[in-house]
């Protein structure tokens, strides 16, 4: 990984700016810093200033990036719903919508309901903020930019992700609103049931990869992990909508029946907060997603390049976020919204069972592979077993609905053939 | 410090730019925006009626039978994750015990869906 650094080394470099420019250019630059400090000051100080710079710039391009984001989902969905979308603020393509936003809701006036839990209520944005800003710290945007690899990355992930549940439950209990209440307990549940079959189709990768380093998790894949194990991409990829409550299972803020949900009583920037968190650690999916199922900065030995070969795995990484992010934004302008017996029926029986057998699968058919074997043969032998897995658990399901849909087709003409006197009589008795 | 915690400190230094940073929003809307608050403004909504009674009550009982699914599922993906991690070094015996393992917890599956503890209603 430091294969690079040896560009940026000399007895005496001071600093230059056509040099710092191209280590820009090259991803190279704190290598390029620490040739020019060294000697100057002691190594600690260089590491923890770099840190410093490494994560300002990783939170301010979060919080940037968030404001094109708003700008490109409202854009999206409006297209979808066959709109235009933001069109005024900012020239023709309202760019500059959510910045106008941004604006108001920092001048509207900051509440807190009488009889709110005034701790609760005020720790709760605070926290769903550092929580989806803490994610981003192990995600690998390029060969050598990482903020930290950790040895358990991917568990510092789900460790991370899994403390928005506690924020939530604050807002919605600290509230003293019995939508909020209902909005933080169905998302409650709804967060906590979606986590086991994520982590189930995630230990498929760490398997595979045989790592929870990032880094290394991108490095194993050769042949994508959506190839090799497209079940598991497809669960973590449902797990994932559900985790961060988009449409399909948006239940915790279901318009229509419990107003917003835990946020109803937040206003002004304290719901911007909640807004910001929630485009946040959506993308943070997307990044995920495309770390650990499509190779991350992986594109067919393109970073492996001399020079530019760190930018364009910037690049690609970028590429593929977004792309899958678009997913996120079509099923959401597709799919409408699941019942909360639905959504539970889904996840403790289908998805838990299921993720559950895949990793059993894959453990074996991996042991079952000879020691010797190419990167591309277990992938074949990988992808098999998966499509397998896959056809069996939909062939069960098919099954399941055509018992169901004959229950429900045969109660149903009991009730006609039942029901038909008593209206009869009802109509003479008039 | 123990070497175990260090690579930690980016991580430390990312926390406290993230709660300066959650901390500034509010602090910046609180001074810029107005201050005039009304019993009408700060009473809880509750559908333009008056509200009736507390808010923080009881929760209904089979969100608790969810939470304790979800223990007893999460406990047991602990376990499988640093399995996954030295898959290749603990052989043909460690795919063995996870297969017991997990025999063993889908046993307690089949008997909780028996039950009807996976039904919601």
């Amino acid at each position: 990984m430091h294969g690079l650094a040896a560009h940026w080394s000399g007895p005496d470099m001071s600093f230059n700016i056509v040099d710092f420019l191209f280590s820009l250019v090259q991803l190279t630059t704190f290598d390029y810093l620490r040739a020019v400090w060294e000697g100057d000051m002691s190594p600690g100080l260089i590491e923890a200033i770099l840190d410093v710079i490494a994560i300002l710039t990783v939170s301010t391009f979060l919080l940037l990036i968030v404001l094109f984001l708003i700008w490109l989902e409202r854009k999206v969905i409006a297209r979808i719903q066959d709109r235009i979308g933001p069109n005024r603020v900012g020239g023709r393509f309202g760019l500059l919508q959510t910045v106008a936003d941004v604006l108001k809701l920092l001048t509207k006036e900051t509440l807190t309901p009488a009889g709110a839990d005034t701790i609760a209520y005020n720790l709760a944005p605070l926290l769903t903020v550092m929580t989806a800003l803490l994610m981003w710290a192990v995600i690998p945007f390029a060969p050598n930019v990482i903020g930290v690899d950790l040895n358990v990355g991917l568990f510092y992930v789900l460790a991370v992700s899994s403390a928005s549940v506690v924020t939530l439950l604050l807002a919605g209990w600290g509230s003293n609103n019995k939508y909020a209440l209902l909005g933080a307990f169905r998302s409650v549940a709804q967060l906590v049931s979606y986590e086991v079959p994520m982590v189930l189709s995630l230990i498929i990768p760490i398997l595979l990869a045989r790592s929870m380093y990032m880094q290394e998790l991108v490095l194993a894949q050769t042949v994508p992990f959506l190839i090799v194990a497209p079940l598991s991409a497809i669960i973590f990829f449902i797990s994932a909508l559900a985790e961060t409550g988009r449409t399909p299972f948006d239940l915790l803020e279901a318009e229509s029946e419990i107003v917003a949900g835990f946020h109803v009583e937040y206003g002004g920037m304290k719901f911007g907060m909640f807004f910001l968190a929630e485009f946040v650690s959506t993308l943070f999916m997307s990044g995920l997603f495309a770390t650990i199922y499509l190779g991350g900065w992986r594109l067919f030995g393109l970073e492996r390049l001399e020079t530019f070969g760190p930018l364009l795995g910037l690049i690609v990484f970028f590429i593929k976020m977004f792309a899958v992010y678009f997913v996120f934004i079509w099923v959401r302008g597709t799919l409408p919204r699941v019942r909360i017996d639905q959504m539970l029926d889904l996840n403790w029986k289908f998805l838990v069972p299921l993720s559950l057998i895949l990793v059993l699968v894959v453990a074996v058919v991996d042991k079952l592979i000879p020691a010797g074997a190419g990167d591309y043969y277990r992938a074949g032998v990988h992808l098999v077993s998966n499509v397998a897995v896959g056809f069996v658990a939909l062939e069960l399901l098919r099954r399941h609905a055509a018992r169901q849909r004959a229950i429900y087709e045969e109660r149903l003409v009991r009730a006609h053939s039942s029901a038909a006197e008593p209206e009869v009589m009802a109509e003479a008795a008039h | 410090m123990n070497d175990f915690l260090l690579p930690y400190i980016p991580i430390a230094v990312l926390a406290g730019i993230a709660l300066f940073f959650a901390v500034l929003l509010p602090v910046l809307s609180l001074s810029l925006g107005p201050r005039r608050p009304t019993a009408r403004k700060l009473s809880p909504y509750e559908s333009g009626m008056a509200p009736i009674g507390e808010a923080q009550r009881r929760l209904p009982v089979k969100f608790y039978l969810v939470a304790v699914l979800f223990i007893l599922f999460d406990i047991e993906i602990i376990f499988l994750l640093p399995w996954a991690v030295t898959f290749r070094a603990l052989g043909l015996f460690g795919l063995v015990e996870v297969l017991v393992f997990v025999t063993i917890l889908v046993v307690g599956y089949i008997w909780i869906w028996k039950k009807g503890a996976l039904e919601w209603e």
